[in-house]
């Protein structure tokens, strides 16, 4: 032990192995799907799982309530970014009727060690980012549009994701009981 | 917390990797080598990066950088150290993990036992990418007699003893 000079920073080591593996994932499914339309979906698909699972960690160590109004959810979504990516995107541009608003990244930690080949100027890398954020929403019960309007890795100057609020899920009443 | 978010994506990268629960059980053995493979090119990217910003890491031989695997990697990545170091001192090393952290939360006893080789199979290629990054290359697997203890066997191949 004594030889080396410095011990590795566990908090960097795992967002650079997020990052990688990450990566790693996205290169795989490239390989097994020719479309980028389906590799978009794919990494969609992916987010929703996690965003399913990740609200339950959520809400288990910051013991939010139930969000009144899309500003609120804007709020709980930063904060859930600061914990998980330790990023804190910004929120802006509201629309009038306050159910649609942007968050925005100065870095992306999923793009790090990103570059797009030209041929690839429709694969959504981080697509993933909306999938999480429409799972998780989903299961507070509100279903929202997700995507993003800017990306760095198009040569933007920020990543911008829009969020959409469309409709309030009902709590399905199980059979026999009212 | 960024823990969580890598234990629900190596999750996510399992259940990717072993496609539809239809697929047949003949693809068992591709889908494997697909997730280790996710392994190997994260392992071996993550020890180039680590290796950059230290005076490059001089190991006296083999065995000193099983430790360093045994201990500050494993460390960094999975929260503790392995538990138990063991070698022949002929090219074969045993790391042993008492909870291995991505078996911890399935089971504590034998019950899911035939689905371990998909939760082990990314860190096998993990430790076979850093290890190739640091000049050693070998063959990796794992054994798992009962959850949440893991045992990785690491075979260095003889054509660079």
């Amino acid at each position: 032990m004594s030889r080396q000079t410095s011990r590795l920073d566990s908090k960097k080591v795992n967002s650079e192995l997020l990052t990688l593996t990450y990566g790693a994932l996205v290169t795989q499914i490239i390989r097994d799907f020719e479309n980028i339309d389906d590799v978009n979906k794919q990494l969609e698909r992916i987010g929703y799982n996690m965003g399913i699972r990740l609200i339950e960690d959520f809400l288990s160590r910051t013991a939010s309530t139930r969000c009144l109004d899309m500003r609120e959810t804007a709020d709980k979504i930063q904060q859930a970014f600061r914990m998980y990516l330790n990023v804190q995107p910004t929120i802006s541009n509201w629309a009038a009727s306050a159910d649609e608003f942007s968050l925005i990244f100065d870095t992306n930690p999923l793009t790090e060690f990103v570059e797009l080949p030209a041929d690839m100027s429709t694969l959504r890398f981080s697509g993933v980012l909306c999938g999480c954020i429409r799972g998780a929403l989903e299961m507070v019960q509100l279903e929202v549009h997700c995507w993003f309007a800017q990306d760095q890795l198009k040569g933007d100057g920020t990543t911008e994701i829009r969020v959409k609020f469309i409709r309030r899920l009902e709590d399905a009443i199980p059979a026999g009981e009212d | 917390m960024i823990e969580s978010v890598f234990d629900i994506l190596h999750y996510e990268v399992v259940k990717y990797s072993m496609g539809d629960e239809n697929s047949s059980q003949q693809t068992n053995n591709t889908n494997l080598s697909t997730l280790e493979y996710i392994g190997f090119s994260t392992g071996y990217r993550l020890t180039e990066r680590l290796t950059r910003e230290w005076p490059r890491f001089r190991f006296k031989d083999d065995l000193e950088t099983m430790k360093f695997i045994c201990t500050d990697f494993w460390t960094s990545i999975y929260g503790k150290q392995i538990d138990n170091l063991r070698t022949n001192h002929k090219g074969v090393y045993v790391l042993q993990d008492n909870a291995f952290r991505f078996l911890v939360n399935i089971s504590n006893n034998s019950q899911y036992l035939e689905e371990a080789p998909k939760f082990v199979a990314y860190t096998c290629g993990l430790v076979r990418g850093s290890l190739s990054n640091l000049g050693i290359n070998s063959t990796v697997t794992a054994e798992v007699q009962n959850m949440p203890s893991c045992k990785f066997h690491i075979q260095v191949n003889s054509s660079n003893a």
